[in-house]
């Protein structure tokens, strides 16, 4: 199995104590599977994502990524996880801004040790960036910004990806061609893919669906 | 509704202490730096003015020249009401005594004279039994002085005595001058007449001219420590302003009038105004009380000017700095305001819009800057003048300035493209774009470092070519002066079997080209063929001074009369004589000419000789220093070993730049804490740009490592640039300021070490500086990370 989730819990503290988001969440996903992670806001959707990234850490309960705990990991062991194993797709696209969209776009494979610029090039052509290349993030639009953060993520190759919102920027037009290539994409690379997202349409377009509501699956 | 509005407004304070801290901070700085050189140029001129005002002689006609009891008794005779002043320093304690006549002292309103009508003082006063002095004073009268009474508002470093008492101390029978408080006729009559030198109350040469340029020294620092201190205030204003647009936006939709919310901040920058002038003038009041003591040092040594240790300040000074803070403000948050009054309602939120703009005006800055590095050359070839000299200075410090951002631009531009991992190709960019924030406070920090360099290498340049001076100057072991000529005879008579050689030093006060000076008698001797100081001379210089003629004058006179080699100096006792050489006299203001011994004495047969210089062997001077001052009684003062001259003068030269060098420490400081509060805010706002980074593998220890080494990168690029600037101006200051303001010049001596290890504390000042937010960032919870993804920043 690809990813598997067990009885994860998660609170964050607050000034009247500790807020439960996450009540005891369980899952699993294989590889070439598609998942939408999809709950009202406030429900854990993207609090969930973040623990089986590696950015943050379960008060309970296993995250295990092609056979790797996530509890068992340092800091360094789960950026090394993030950097060879998970691709992340942000709402906010959070692209680099000081380097221009082509270096953008290998940087996460770079990092990984698995540069490929013939795989760049044609990804580049397939998401309409190849005019782009040279320009830096701030000089393209929300879809296009998107587009690049979907390449960046496939350049590396990463066994899992994971996207948060990845067309909640957009309108809704740019929104269903994003997540067509993007979908198109992963389903040639053969990653799983897990997706928050609070529509259902769009959750409709994936293999699978778990909604959670109130920290847990319903 | 003006009420909430400034509630919201001023609430960004409470929610960012730290910018609060920065902005108060470097407006205290900004006015504490300004203001405490102000205080102690204040209270210096009040010094001057005391001491000019001293017997009224700032407001008397006075003769100066060959003058003696016996003119001062003519003058009298022929109905002039003149009274005769003898005034001169007490070698060895910073001192200056003056003798007066009690009896024909003029009264003139804000002269300060010793009140003798009891008449027991007035016969100790007489008879040499007592001395006047201000309370500053009295503790550093020597012990050989008779004792001391309090004498207000006299000038700190004068000692007033009776005339003839103070003849006697000062070993001479001379007068300095005669004050003419009125006469038969004009003064002009009485100076032809006793062939002297007439000086009106504005007269050239008064202490106040000689020390101008130090005084301007000292203001172009703190104007350059206010302008470092203003670049924090103007980015944290910047800042602070942008952070809050989403909230102007707000507030103006909310109904509130652009004028309203104009005033508000105003009202806002006039608070800080109020609260940060109140804390940098108390901070310079700091820093005047403790510079003051070695102000004062460097004065009396450099140029016998008393200042008064302690501070007097009007309430002029402390308006004005409040005056300078405001005005601060006004420059630095100007255009944030202009900015807002233009501000269209629905402008959308642009958080890093200044940092942006700041980049998209790097060319032109960078083309402002190279204009005017071009303007400086330009004003130090075809200008005059000590002022010319300073905007020489203030055009290269601020073309380099603006030239920094561009030049760190482009190097990192290159880097980056030249960086071969994801990793330090990411390092290289982010670098690049961090320097728009950050470019205030690498600009002070140059203007420090450049400032620390140039300062360093002139008085290293300085230090190097005087101490070798002194070695050609001081080259006799041993330097005696007698009591009167019998006593000099005798001595002579000692010393001839014991010493290898008896130079005799002779001098006499002279008009050199029209302003007071001294002309000196050499003895024709290898001491001074070898060893004297020559920067030009004629074929056979010494040969031609022995034989009576020609004269050697020294750099200052020759450079402000042009007197070089060629030239004809027009002496009154000895008609013109041609300029046979120019030689090196660091530390004397006053013009000064040589003759050979035999025309000294055909031109000067009553100057006293009293003194000599004795050349023996090194290993024994001591000795012999020992038994002339046995056998004939001298005082330690009067048996002065080189090795005890040299000491004192390399002290004096010491305290001279102790002033510069502390205000040198505290400019780089300014700069630290510019460059500390920008990188510790532009932490927090940068975490977007970071948080990515993170969440595609790298740990927080790498990039909190990664803002360590970046800090540390434009630290060195800008120690790097910061070291031609500094020499540029280190040449300015030796060639072109030293020049205008001493009347000598001397030659650059680079020193590399001392360059690196500025750098190296740069280095270290910028770490330290990135230190706090870099472990800010590497102890950063996961959680605040990922909000990133969450929130629109």
């Amino acid at each position: 199995m690809l990813l598997s989730v067990t009885d994860v819990e998660k609170s964050f503290a607050s000034a009247d104590g500790p807020v439960p988001v996450l009540r005891g969440v369980s899952f699993e996903l294989a590889a070439g599977r598609t998942l939408a992670l999809t709950g009202e806001s406030g429900s854990g959707k993207s609090t969930l994502l973040h623990l089986v990234a590696g950015l943050d850490a379960p008060d309970a309960g296993r995250i295990i990524v092609e056979g790797q705990d996530l509890g068992a990991m340092e800091d360094a062991g789960r950026a090394a996880l993030r950097r060879h194993k998970v691709g992340l797709v942000f709402q906010q696209f959070n692209l680099i801004p000081s380097l221009s969209v082509g270096d953008n776009l290998s940087f996460h494979a770079r990092l990984a040790g698995r540069a490929d610029p013939a795989r760049q090039a044609d990804l580049a052509e397939r998401l309409g960036l190849a005019p782009h290349l040279a320009k830096y993030p701030e000089q393209l639009s929300g879809g296009q910004q998107q587009r690049v953060a979907i390449g960046r993520v496939l350049a590396a190759r990463p066994r899992l990806i994971l996207a948060d919102e990845p067309t909640g920027n957009l309108d809704e037009e740019t929104g269903e061609k994003v997540l067509t290539v993007m979908l198109d994409l992963v389903a040639e690379s053969g990653a799983g893919f897990l997706m928050v997202t609070h529509s259902a349409r769009l959750a409709g377009r994936l293999d699978d669906r778990l909604h959670l509501r109130g920290g847990r699956i319903a | 509704m003006i009420r909430s509005a400034a509630q919201a407004l001023w609430s960004h304070w409470r929610r960012h202490p730290l910018q609060l801290l920065t902005l108060a901070v470097g407006l205290a700085l900004a006015t504490g730096l300004w203001t405490g050189v102000q205080a102690i140029n204040a209270q210096a001129r009040l010094s001057y003015d005391q001491a000019a005002a001293t017997l009224g002689q700032d407001r008397l006609p006075r003769l100066e020249g060959d003058l003696t009891l016996a003119d001062f008794a003519a003058a009298r005779r022929a109905g002039w009401e003149v009274s005769p002043v003898i005034e001169d320093r007490l070698p060895g304690t910073g001192l200056t005594l003056y003798g007066i006549d009690p009896f024909t002292l003029p009264p003139t309103p804000g002269g300060v004279a010793p009140d003798l009508s009891d008449p027991d003082l007035l016969r100790a006063f007489l008879a040499g039994e007592v001395v006047f002095a201000a309370a500053a004073t009295l503790p550093r009268l020597p012990d050989d002085l008779p004792p001391g009474r309090l004498l207000e508002g006299l000038a700190p470093g004068l000692v007033m005595a009776d005339l003839t008492a103070a003849q006697a101390i000062l070993g001479t029978g001379a007068l300095t001058r005669l004050l003419v408080a009125g006469g038969p006729a004009a003064p002009e009559a009485l100076a032809e007449t006793l062939g002297a030198t007439l000086l009106r109350p504005e007269g050239d040469g008064d202490i106040a001219r000689l020390t101008d340029s130090f005084h301007l020294n000292l203001t172009a620092f703190g104007l350059l420590a206010f302008v470092v201190g203003l670049f924090i205030v103007h980015a944290t204003i910047g800042l602070a302003f942008e952070q809050r647009r989403t909230l102007f936006r707000t507030l103006r939709a909310l109904g509130l009038p652009q004028r309203t919310l104009g005033w508000l901040l105003a009202g806002e920058l006039a608070v800080f105004t109020l609260i940060s002038g109140a804390l940098g003038v108390l901070l310079g009041y700091a820093v005047a009380a403790a510079l003051l003591p070695g102000v004062a040092a460097t004065l009396s040594g450099l140029y016998g000017a008393g200042v008064q240790g302690s501070l007097t300040l009007s309430q002029v000074w402390w308006l004005s700095g409040f005056g300078m803070a405001a005005l601060g403000m006004a420059v630095a948050g100007g255009t944030s305001l202009r900015n807002l009054a233009t501000l269209p309602i629905l402008a959308p939120a642009m958080p890093r819009a200044w940092a942006r703009a700041q980049r998209r005006t790097v060319r032109r800055q960078g083309w402002a800057g190279l204009a005017l590095i071009a303007v400086s050359g330009a004003i130090a070839a075809l200008g005059e003048g000590l002022i010319s000299g300073f905007a020489t200075l203030g055009a290269l410090l601020l073309g380099a300035a603006l030239l920094l951002p561009p030049v760190l631009v482009g190097v990192l531009d290159l880097g980056s493209a030249l960086a071969k991992g994801a990793v330090a190709q990411w390092l290289w960019a982010d670098t690049r774009q961090q320097v728009p924030g950050l470019s205030l406070a690498l600009m002070a920090l140059l203007l420090a470092l450049a400032a620390n360099i140039g300062v360093g290498t002139m008085v290293g340049s300085f230090r190097a070519t005087f101490e070798g001076w002194l070695d050609q100057r001081l080259a006799s072991e041993l330097y005696v002066t007698a009591s009167d000529e019998a006593q000099a005879d005798e001595i002579r008579a000692f010393l001839a079997p014991r010493a290898d050689a008896i130079l005799p030093i002779v001098s006499a006060e002279a008009e050199l080209a029209g302003t007071p000076g001294e002309v000196y008698g050499v003895a024709d001797h290898p001491t001074y063929r070898d060893n004297w100081p020559l920067l030009e001379a004629q074929p056979g210089v010494w040969d031609r001074l022995a034989a009576g003629e020609g004269v050697l004058v020294n750099e200052q006179l020759a450079r402000r009369e042009s007197l070089w080699p060629g030239a004809t100096l027009d002496l009154a006792e000895t008609g013109p004589l041609p300029v046979l050489g120019v030689y090196s006299d660091y530390g004397n203001p006053r013009g000064q000419a040589i003759l050979g011994l035999g025309a000294f004495d055909a031109a000067y047969p009553d100057a006293p000789r009293l003194r000599l210089a004795v050349r023996i062997d090194p290993a024994r001077a001591d000795a012999l220093a020992d038994a002339v001052a046995r056998r004939f009684d001298l005082p330690p003062d009067r048996v002065v070993p080189q090795a005890t001259i040299k000491a004192y003068s390399l002290d004096v030269f010491e305290q001279t730049f102790a002033v510069t060098a502390a205000l040198n420490v505290l400019t780089l400081g300014v700069a630290g804490f510019a460059l500390w509060a920008s990188l510790t805010t532009l932490g927090t706002m940068r975490l977007p740009q970071i948080a990515p980074v993170w969440a595609l593998g790298l740990t927080r220890a790498h990039l909190a490592l990664a803002d360590l080494g970046r800090a540390v990168a434009l630290g060195l690029l800008t120690a790097l640039v910061a070291v031609p600037v500094g020499i540029a101006l280190a040449w300015v200051l030796l060639a072109v300021v030293n020049v205008q303001a001493f009347g000598w010049r001397l030659p650059l001596l680079p020193d590399p070490g001392g360059w690196a290890a500025l750098g190296g504390w740069t280095l270290v000042a910028a770490a330290l500086a990135a230190a706090l937010p870099a472990l800010r960032l590497w102890r950063m919870p996961p959680s605040e990370m990922v909000k990133v993804f969450a929130h629109e920043r």
